[in-house]
């Protein structure tokens, strides 16, 4: 009955989720492990994220510029890249470069304290796991991503810059005035964030899920990294359809 | 004088895991102030009987009395009386992402609002009283077996809990650090005032600081009663497993899943 198991896992992860916001209280120990967990999951991401968005500035400019140029519209490069990157390949990009460099390390993190006894201690000691180990990471994504998201855009953009400019030719007054032409503050800058928090949250919510209820064992632990990485990578692709449907005109 | 109440009481229990019965029609009493002993070889539900007093397995049948109340089944109600139950499990359970001192703050953190300079000062005195004051700074991955035990042993403590549950202390040790531990335990049961239950296979390392001691098999209790008069039995469960005897009562091959052939020897 695959149906029935899917939708018995469904309900599990959404009372999990609840159970992370419910067990969410801005205590100072929350705060502390809040900031060693942006630390370790958001900063400890920034070069990962720093070379993506440059790479997908550079290969977006260069794409686009072929396509332009059949037009005579060359100088449209910069509204191209912008809205791309905006609108739908900055928050998508850096949540699945999030998920491969973080999501993968909260669901072996969470995996490898059950199978040491970790949870099992904490939940003896009267202290709450998913408050302890798994709601600091929640949040942390939930922080960290827009913000990495932010810093994928600014080198994707800057990459672009530099490729469009000084190797292209296009003049650099144009592609900055085509730029802040073609994106809105809040329709496409703001809908960026929005996203990434989304995204982000999913990705923490789906990893932590799958490492707390990890198998106690070795195996177990390296099951539930692929499944973190796979199923949140799946989510975030689904859930961006369906945002940009909803949030872009 | 009237006896004070018994630290825990267990009627009539049942403890299933996977739909089956793993201990069966267990009745016991733990008077306060005494270190009993759990014994049975592995696999006979040694642990299960641990997760059936800390309210991690919920009985299929009988009641569960710890600290002289029904245990409850609402989780918060739960975490509240496991405030008042220190448990040192096998894999020590220490966040490997805190130094030994920071581990030992956890319950104190988490449960107190004693400022930080007095918490500094119980931890101080809590791995002081388990020998490793000077290991406050190391991270679990730098310490050794008998050396993560005790920080373990320290966290425990660190509520002053008048109830110790021990899953396998001396797993994995070598015997003088198995020798630290058992007298440790022995120590801190006198000087606390704690009564401690031991749940382990290592007989001849517990009997000399149990006061009383009970052998379970086969799903049931098999023996109660002192060290001395455990030793002296003659019943078959209990000779075989003291004994160490591969044949007897107590069998010795796991129990057969159905639809899994077992390969003839050729």
């Amino acid at each position: 009955m695959p149906f029935v198991a899917a939708t018995r896992s469904l309900g599990r992860a959404g009372l999990f989720s609840l159970s992370v916001l419910r067990a969410s209280r801005p205590t100072r120990d929350f705060f502390a492990e809040l900031v060693r967990e942006i630390y370790k999951i958001g900063a400890r991401s920034l070069p990962i994220i720093a070379v993506g968005g440059a790479f997908v500035g550079l290969s977006v400019t260069l794409l686009g510029y072929r396509a332009l140029e059949t037009y005579g519209a060359a100088n449209q490069i910069s509204a191209l890249v912008g809205l791309g990157l905006y609108r739908e390949l900055a928050p998508v990009l850096t949540a699945l470069l999030f998920i491969g460099r973080a999501g993968s390390s909260i669901a072996a993190e969470l995996g490898l304290m059950r199978a040491t006894d970790q949870i099992t201690a904490l939940g003896l000691m009267a202290i709450d796991p998913v408050a302890k180990a798994v709601a600091p990471r929640f949040w942390a994504a939930l922080v960290s991503v827009p913000l990495l998201t932010a810093l994928f855009c600014s080198l994707a953009i800057s990459a672009s810059y530099f490729e469009a400019v000084h190797v292209i030719g296009i003049e650099a007054g144009s592609f900055w005035q085509v730029l802040k032409d073609a994106v809105d503050f809040r329709e496409d800058f703001c809908v960026a964030f929005i996203k990434a928090a989304v995204f982000g949250g999913t990705a923490a919510l789906v990893a932590s899920y799958v490492g707390y209820h990890a198998e106690p064992t070795i195996e177990g632990t390296s099951v539930a990294t692929t499944r973190a990485v796979v199923n949140a990578s799946l989510l975030v692709l689904m859930f961006n359809f369906v945002l940009s449907a909803f949030l872009f005109r | 004088m009237t006896d004070p109440a018994p630290i825990v009481r267990l009627t009539g229990l049942r403890l299933d895991r996977g739909g089956r019965a793993v201990l069966e029609g267990i009745d016991l009493t733990v008077p306060r102030g005494s270190v009993t002993a759990v014994l049975g070889p592995s696999g006979s539900g040694k642990s299960t009987l641990l997760a059936g007093l800390t309210g991690e397995l919920v009985p299929a049948a009988g009641t569960v009395e710890v600290l002289g109340a029904p245990l409850p089944r609402a989780q918060r109600a739960l975490l509240e009386l496991r405030k008042g139950v220190g448990v040192l499990l096998q894999g020590n359970g220490l966040l490997t992402d805190l130094t030994a001192a920071e581990n030992v703050a956890l319950p104190l953190r988490a449960h107190t609002r004693l400022p930080d300079p007095l918490i500094r000062r119980l931890v101080d005195m809590k791995l002081h009283a388990v020998g490793l004051r000077a290991a406050a700074d190391l991270y679990p991955r730098e310490l050794s077996g008998g050396m993560a035990r005790r920080v373990a042993l320290a966290r425990a403590l660190a509520l002053d809990p008048p109830l110790m549950l021990y899953d396998e202390p001396l797993t994995g040790l070598d015997p003088i650090a198995s020798g630290v531990i058992m007298s440790l335990i022995a120590r801190l049961n006198a000087s606390l005032g704690l009564t401690s239950i031991i749940v382990t296979h290592h007989v001849h390392e517990t009997l000399p600081v149990a006061d009383r001691a009970l052998v379970i098999a086969n799903g049931r209790i098999v023996f109660t009663g002192t060290p001395a008069a455990l030793q002296a039995s003659s019943d078959p469960l209990v000779r075989q497993f003291l004994d160490g005897q591969p044949d007897g009562p107590i069998a010795f091959d796991a129990v057969a899943r159905p639809g899994l052939a077992l390969e003839e020897p050729a």
